[in-house]
């Protein structure tokens, strides 16, 4: 059978979610979010510049049949996160909505308070909410009783590449709610994608680790490859870490005994 | 008249619809999404949504972002 995951009506086979934001130009986003397999990409959504309305749009460079996934990045309150969400929602023709409520700006870590207020009223509205949440297991269960449709906490701040800080936390979190859980941000390499799968996340969202690469394509195939084995180690099951040595060969038939 | 566009004021002839603002700024419809005093303006209402002195309208597309 299929190793699949879903979403509201959808089904996904990728477990890697890429962004759309900070590659040194459309073409090379392109062929990364080729080389990375997902199914679904994040976008923002922005004033348009007036000045300039024959530019080139985003939307022709992500590939064909990729799901959108619009965010309300920078958004501090929960009204405007609801009124991006609602303009997301008309863009795109969907329901899917990354949901951002930022309380800071330094750490842009999420107002958890903002955060599930917006999703109770995005819910209501026939959002299907993916919050973007911080690695507390109590916030993701009032944002699952909240109807949202995953959690997705932060493995670290946005951008910085820490990896995971808290895997401890993640995993209680995936003990705590049955919605499917996704880290999101704070990867900054292939192996701290294939822990947040090894830990027994769904998916895994990154952005600035595949786009500040120096090679994004390259890193986007690396990212790929360590979603795959990640997810695999999980389903394999890890042996226990014991503190001694314990022989891979027999002890027995050694020659002089 | 005078309304409020993206965050700035800005002079617009009278009498303008959604479709036909649009127009005037020379943006594609299909790929926006506009808001008019905080509320989202359907496509199917761009006709007949008539543009009033003092409005306040966000026209937004999608940007890349994570």
């Amino acid at each position: 059978m299929a190793d699949t995951w879903t979403l509201g009506q959808r089904t996904f086979t990728s477990r890697l979610l890429v962004g759309t934001g900070k590659y040194p130009d459309f073409p090379t986003m392109q062929r990364a979010l080729t080389a990375s397999g997902a199914e679904m990409v994040t976008v923002a959504v922005r004033r348009l510049d007036l000045s300039k309305t024959g530019e080139q749009s985003l939307l022709e460079w992500i590939p064909k049949g990729m799901t959108l996934l619009p965010n309300t990045a920078a958004c501090f309150t929960a009204d405007e996160a609801i009124r991006t969400a609602r303009l997301g929602r008309e863009l795109g023709m969907g329901d899917l909505v990354k949901l951002e409520v930022i309380g800071d700006r330094r750490t842009l870590f999420p107002d958890v308070e903002g955060l599930v207020q917006a999703s109770r009223a995005l819910v209501k509205e026939g959002f299907v909410v993916l919050p973007y949440t911080n690695d507390d297991p109590v916030t993701a269960k009032k944002l699952e009783d909240a109807g949202c449709a995953a959690v997705m906490p932060l493995g670290a701040p946005i951008g910085s590449g820490l990896g995971l800080r808290n895997p401890f936390n993640l995993r209680i979190i995936m003990e705590t709610v049955k919605v499917p859980v996704l880290v999101d941000a704070g990867v900054g390499t292939a192996s701290d994608a294939a822990v947040a799968m090894e830990l027994g996340a769904v998916a895994v969202l990154m952005n600035t680790a595949i786009a500040e690469a120096k090679d994004p394509v390259l890193m986007a195939e690396a990212m790929r490859a360590g979603v795959e084995a990640g997810r695999k180690a999980f389903l394999a099951g890890r042996i226990p870490m014991k503190l001694h040595a314990a022989a891979s060969s027999p002890l027995t038939g050694l020659i002089g005994s | 008249m005078q309304v409020r566009l993206n965050g700035e004021l800005r002079e617009i002839p009278d009498g303008l619809t959604v479709t036909s603002l649009l127009a005037h700024l020379g943006v594609k419809a299909q790929r926006v999404a506009v808001e008019l005093n905080d509320a989202v303006v359907t496509k199917d209402r761009y006709e007949a949504q008539r543009i009033g002195p003092g409005d306040s309208i966000e026209i937004v597309a999608f940007v890349g972002g994570g």
